[in-house]
């Protein structure tokens, strides 16, 4: 299948992801912040799935989108005083926040100039119709352990999580 | 031009697969037009449904036999005032219907009414399907918040805390059907959604009734969670008007409550084809292998016509029926047309060419036309779950059933 | 235009990345702080499937395993907020100063 107008689309998701992504940190009001996050998301899932990966773009509308972001909303709604958005909204040290951040952003930008070759832009063609098979062939396969560690962890934190937000253990 | 149109009638591949723009977005705009018309008969049908199901007749002054109430319904909702709470989030407020209408209509890109009748397949297709509808509990969420008042907010919280719940039980369900696709020669399964269908095509079962009782529990799990999904009776504790004033969408009025309407009835038609596609063989017909053969195959693609004259039939009984009185005239005119609209439909659908075409669109729509019977159904019989009785059905029911079932299943394809 | 290659993809996950820092550093609510660890997360999660396109799927599974450990993550880091404001009726970083001397 020809991939249609990807320059097109790279463009738009990427700038509508990076705005969104500068609305998160600059809004006033948590749940704005946290609508704008939802959007960040939503087109990085797009981007996935530019990059030929299906799967990770439906893993990541499912849980993050879809799990996390609720969560998210649940939380902004129990702890959201008015009080908080009239306040004061960055801390005392933003000068120095914003300067180690563009100390970051100039490291990246040094990075990716010296080592262009680094970055090859071969592709390795992958069959588009099988995704979800290769990862699952990977996952239950060399991963295996991981996989299962994942699940221990997660149990774990469902039940700290639980434990903390209890009034009375 | 001409040919263009008949060589893509000849393809075999979803206009997403070929790439073709055009053709997929007009499969795009069919998809609006069906669901427009599917939501208003929904609307008629639940009224007299319901109606008759509590002896009473229902809508029956707007058209002959209330047939126009819905249009009546969608004229008086347009043309409602549009009314914000003052200190609502105009922002959110906004953005709430939208998002939820918008996730209730992605759904049906990859809703298969035919091995080629779609419009794009996805290899995640499942996936994609679960997905973009839990992004559904993110607009009721923003919307009971935006509404800025107390029984929007907790009817929000409560119905987006069942939804979540019941996402876990439908995935399970999900899981144990994709399961079975995977029962093959190679060994490898397939979530795309015509994939699943061609599985069961391939295994001449339908999952619902495979590894007995295994694939029932399935659906029935999965029956349960969809209606809690949508938030209809009997677990429709948050919208309900004589518990919470209409939960999370009390604050909203007009063309804005009629996209919550919209999207609620497009949900549902949603998830009821999630449900047939995965178990109840999608659009192949009844009784594949039981009754296979020329005759038989003949005699099931007769029914999408016969079906069309029963109800003309049954539409010319009513215009019998009708008092013979001037003032009933014009609705006796309106109803015999409508008899006649629908017997020519009738007749076009038993005509050979058009027979063989319709063949799967029409199973797909039949088996998901029960499927809101069903939920009609539920409505009229079963009184509402408590809040916390839903939440017990949810977690402590259907999940560890949902295991148990996912459990048994993989089992039983390793071994049988 | 270039055709899209890698390095683009790594330049978006680079701003995002540098956007959750400053998010993290100069915000007082809380819960924006843990909205912008979640940008940092993905911006690392946008890399590595940018590479697997070169490399090989391992990309995707260790995305994947991100994104489970960042709801897992998401899941505690909300619990410690709702105990914590329990207690100090705030969700301002800077009042989380009860140990300080």
């Amino acid at each position: 299948m020809q991939p249609v107008a990807t320059t097109f689309f790279f463009y738009f998701l990427a700038g509508l992801t990076v705005l969104s992504g500068v609305l998160v940190i600059t809004r006033k009001n948590p749940v704005h912040s946290a609508l704008a996050l939802i959007v960040a998301l939503l087109g990085q899932a797009a981007l996935y799935l530019m990059l030929y990966a299906p799967f990770v773009a439906g893993v990541q509308i499912i849980l993050y989108a879809g799990g996390i972001m609720v969560l998210f909303l649940f939380v902004i709604m129990l702890v959201n005083i008015e009080r908080s958005q009239r306040e004061e909204q960055f801390n005392k040290q933003w000068i120095e926040g914003i300067a180690a951040a563009i100390t970051l952003g100039a490291l990246f930008v040094l990075v990716f100039a010296k080592s262009k070759s680094l970055f090859p832009d071969r592709a390795i063609p992958m069959p588009e119709g099988s995704n979800t098979q290769q990862v699952a062939v990977l996952l239950y396969g060399n991963y295996m352990f991981a996989f299962e560690i994942a699940s221990l962890l997660l149990l774990v934190a469902i039940i700290g999580a639980v434990v903390m937000a209890k009034k009375r253990i | 031009m001409l040919d263009y149109i008949t060589s893509y009638l000849k393809s075999d591949t979803t206009p997403g697969q070929a790439g073709n723009l055009l053709w997929a977005l007009i499969y795009i705009l069919l998809i609006f037009l069906g669901l427009s018309v599917a939501v208003i008969a929904m609307n008629w049908l639940e009224r007299k449904i319901l109606a008759h199901m509590q002896v009473r007749l229902g809508p029956m002054r707007v058209g002959p036999h209330g047939l126009l109430q819905p249009i009546a319904d969608a004229l008086k909702l347009l043309i409602k005032e549009d009314i914000m709470p003052a200190a609502a989030d105009p922002w959110v407020f906004w953005m709430a219907p939208i998002l939820v209408v918008i996730t209730a209509f992605t759904v049906f890109i990859v809703v298969p009414f035919g091995p080629t009748h779609a419009v794009t397949d996805m290899n995640i297709g499942v996936l994609f399907m679960l997905g973009v509808s839990s992004l559904s509990v993110l607009g009721i969420v923003m919307a009971g918040w935006a509404s800025n008042s107390h029984y929007p907010l907790m009817g929000a919280l409560r119905s987006s805390a069942q939804m979540v719940s019941y996402e876990i039980a439908m995935g399970l369900a999900v899981v144990s059907a994709v399961l079975m696709t995977s029962l093959n020669q190679t060994g490898t399964g397939t979530l795309s959604m015509i994939g699943i269908v061609q599985a069961q095509q391939a295994q001449h079962i339908w999952f619902v009734f495979k590894f007995f009782p295994l694939g029932l529990i399935a659906f029935g799990i999965f029956a349960i969670a969809m209606v809690a999904e949508t938030n209809r009776a009997p677990f429709d504790l948050p919208e309900a008007e004589s518990e919470l004033t209409a939960g999370f969408h009390t604050e909203y009025s007009g063309f804005r409550w009629s996209l919550f309407f919209l999207a609620e009835y497009s949900a549902m038609i949603a998830v009821s084809s999630i449900a047939v596609t995965l178990w109840l063989g999608g659009w192949m017909r009844p009784f594949p292998t039981w009754l296979s053969g020329e005759t038989w195959d003949l005699v099931f693609s007769l029914i999408p016509g016969l079906t069309f004259l029963l109800l003309a039939a049954i539409a010319f009984l009513g215009v019998i029926r009708m008092p013979k009185h001037p003032y009933f005239r014009v609705q006796t005119i309106g109803l015999a047309g409508f008899g006649a609209v629908l017997g020519l439909i009738g007749l076009i659908l038993l005509l050979p060419p058009v027979r063989d075409r319709i063949q799967d669109i029409f199973w797909f729509s039949a088996k998901v036309a029960l499927s809101m019977y069903m939920y009609i159904w539920y409505r009229g019989t079963f009184p509402r779950y408590r809040f916390d009785q839903l939440m017990r059905v949810g977690w402590k029911v259907l999940l560890p059933l949902g295991i148990g079932v996912l459990i048994l299943t993989a089992m039983a394809g390793v071994w049988l | 235009m270039a055709p899209i290659g890698t390095l683009h993809y790594l330049v978006v996950a680079a701003a995002l990345f540098v956007l959750g820092v400053i998010g993290v550093l100069t915000r007082r609510n809380v819960v924006i702080v843990l909205m912008s660890i979640e940008l940092i997360l993905n911006a690392v999660n946008l890399n590595l499937v940018a590479f697997s396109r070169i490399w090989g799927l391992h990309g995707q599974i260790f995305a994947i395993f991100v994104i489970t450990d960042a709801a897992a993550e998401a899941a505690v880091g909300l619990g410690i907020l709702i105990a914590f404001f329990r207690n100090k009726e705030t969700v301002n970083v800077d009042e989380v100063d009860l140990l300080k001397w």
